[in-house]
């Protein structure tokens, strides 16, 4: 079996909108479990769980839980960043809409292990059906006790409330987005401090992501070494990926770490449709690297994939096959980002439409050795000096192809010099 | 809706901004704010009117102008691309008549692009109001279209 379901494995069999189906399965025992933990215990066995943040960037999570505990000052917040912008993914659509429950659930774990009495969860405005089904779940589950004051007696008091983005990507990453909770515009802050010391309200606030959450449960039901043992030494646990593209069966599949991608997009996807070949994937989404199908044996692991200067990101694949121009594609990429710039840092707003601009003449083949040197310079220094992540990995899939797919430039070029002549 | 009874819906802070203009815009059948509005929604938080029309201006959601009474969007990042067999872009601009970020004379219907959906399991989709369509072909977007005008006072 290549799925291995952890955190979806309820998906199918509960009624998302009934809390008393979660319970049957035994929803909110592992909150209970925690409430007679204390929080040094919960926190050894996130760390014992080597869990990595599942919303892009892989942060240790028992580090900011640890950080936020140190921290003395009141009140804390829980913040779930359900802002699942980035084009490709849907696994947080899916939990959110399937489980919600256990989403809720790993809120007060968190909540409780950090001491933290106020919760939001940020979703994007596109995700209508998600928002009505949180917030159904967030009603139920306060009506049964399980949000509010002195919950389950345990002199615990924690409560959470939707806030919904506004069509900004930006705002999923964490420093926007809690601009936005203030009721600002989603542009990001510099960093250090961090959210842990001064985050929502300049209190002390945990944000992680959907996925990251919706483990909190898995992991102190199992106990932090049981997790471990699953997926790799560097990468424990499971990963949602979001397959979509040219296969077969889209869809979010659930699978350990160390599996291949050829793995998921062949006996998961189905392959590619008949008579068509791999081209290649772009991981992660639009801030991730696109690939050539050599390289697809590649296993999923956050170390192995930074050797090759690359992020699994929040687990999108998206595969593209043979009958695709690669500068179309990367032309959509970077007008996605021209697009969703906030504007605040240089490099990113004025770039990024630069890059663009370049990408127009290799679709339209006028390019110019020049634009090759001018492009790969301009990429280098939006990803050197950009202020947050956007701009930082705007120009990922533009470096990804100058490296892999150098010739396909180089050939436009030939083909452009040719329509000239 | 009433803006003062948007108003009344939460409580008097900053925080809540956002959420005021969604739900007051998502009220009106033109799914747009007006200067006059903005303006009253800062008095009420006591927020300088600027920074009330910077946050409109900020996120794609706000609109002010007027718009349809429904929204279609359309995604035009990779996974809806490369799933495209035709361009819902140019099937929607030639069925309506108008080009993307534009209204119908009728007012009925605003044609946008959106930012990935998060559906590419989907793919290509559309989002109409808050109804997302998917596995869309010409012939699906013909009666997506034809449904709406039927069911719509126009």
């Amino acid at each position: 079996m290549l799925e291995h379901k952890l955190i979806t494995k309820h998906i199918g069999n509960i009624d998302p909108l009934s809390i008393d189906d979660y319970v049957g399965v035994g929803g909110y025992a592992m909150f209970k479990k925690a409430l007679g933990m204390t929080r040094l215990d919960i926190h050894d066995a996130f760390e014992a769980s080597k869990l990595r943040g599942r919303g892009g960037a892989g942060f240790p999570v028992a580090i900011k839980l640890m950080a936020m505990a140190k921290e003395t000052r009141k009140p804390k917040y829980v913040i779930c960043n359900a802002d699942e912008g980035e084009p490709g993914n849907f696994k947080d659509r899916y939990l959110m809409e399937n489980n919600p429950h256990q989403i809720i659930e790993g809120m007060l774990i968190a909540a409780y292990a950090t001491g933290s009495s106020h919760g939001y969860l940020y979703i994007r405005g596109e995700y209508a059906q998600s928002m009505a089904t949180m917030q159904q779940a967030i009603e139920a589950a306060r009506q049964a006790g399980y949000l509010g004051s002195n919950i389950l007696n345990s002199r615990f008091d924690f409560d959470l409330e939707i806030r919904s983005g506004a069509g900004s990507y930006v705002c999923g990453e964490e420093f926007a987005l809690l601009e936005s909770i203030e009721g600002k515009a989603g542009r990001t802050r510099v960093k250090p401090p961090f959210p842990t010391a001064k985050g929502l309200f300049n209190q002390p606030t945990l944000i992680n992501n959907v996925e990251t959450l919706a483990t909190f449960p898995v992991i102190i039901a199992m106990g932090g070494e049981a997790y471990a043992k699953i997926g790799t030494p560097t990468s424990t646990g499971t990963k949602l990926i979001s397959l979509s593209g040219n296969v077969r069966k889209k869809g979010v599949y659930e699978v350990p770490f160390g599996v291949s991608m050829r793995k998921i997009i062949e006996e998961l996807g189905g392959g590619v449709g008949a008579g068509r070949k791999i081209q290649m994937i772009q991981l992660g989404g639009a801030c991730g690297p696109i690939i050539p199908e050599y390289m697809l044996d590649m296993v999923i692991d956050f170390e192995r994939f930074e050797e090759f200067e690359s992020k699994t990101g929040a687990g999108a694949i998206i595969v593209i096959d043979d009958r695709h121009d690669m500068f179309a594609i990367l032309e959509q990429v970077s007008e996605f980002f021209t697009h969703e710039s906030c504007g605040k840092c240089t490099p990113c707003r004025e770039g990024n439409v630069h890059m663009r601009n370049v990408l127009r003449r290799f679709v339209n083949k006028t390019a110019t050795e020049q634009d090759l040197l001018m492009l790969e310079n301009q990429a280098r220094v939006i990803h050197q000096t950009s202020l947050c992540g956007l701009g930082q990995t705007a120009p990922t899939a533009i470096i990804s192809t100058l490296h892999y797919f150098r010739f396909d430039y180089l050939n436009r070029i030939e083909d452009s010099m040719q329509e000239v002549a | 809706m009433e803006l003062t009874a948007v108003l009344q819906a939460y409580p008097k802070e900053q925080t809540y901004l956002l959420e005021i203009l969604l739900k007051y815009q998502a009220s009106k059948p033109t799914h747009h704010l007006e200067e006059d509005e903005l303006t009253a929604i800062a008095d009420h938080l006591g927020l300088p009117a600027s920074h009330v029309f910077s946050v409109v201006s900020f996120y794609s959601f706000f609109s002010m102008t007027p718009r349809g009474r429904y929204i279609l969007q359309f995604c035009r990042d990779v996974p809806c691309h490369i799933s495209d067999t035709f361009s819902v872009r140019e099937t929607l601009e030639t069925l309506l008549g108008i080009k993307t970020g534009e209204t119908t004379e009728d007012g009925v219907f605003t044609l946008e692009y959106s930012s990935c959906l998060g559906a590419c399991d989907l793919a290509p989709v559309l989002r109409v109001n808050d109804t997302l369509y998917h596995h869309l072909t010409v012939d699906k977007i013909k009666a997506i279209l034809a449904e709406i005008r039927s069911g719509s006072d126009a």
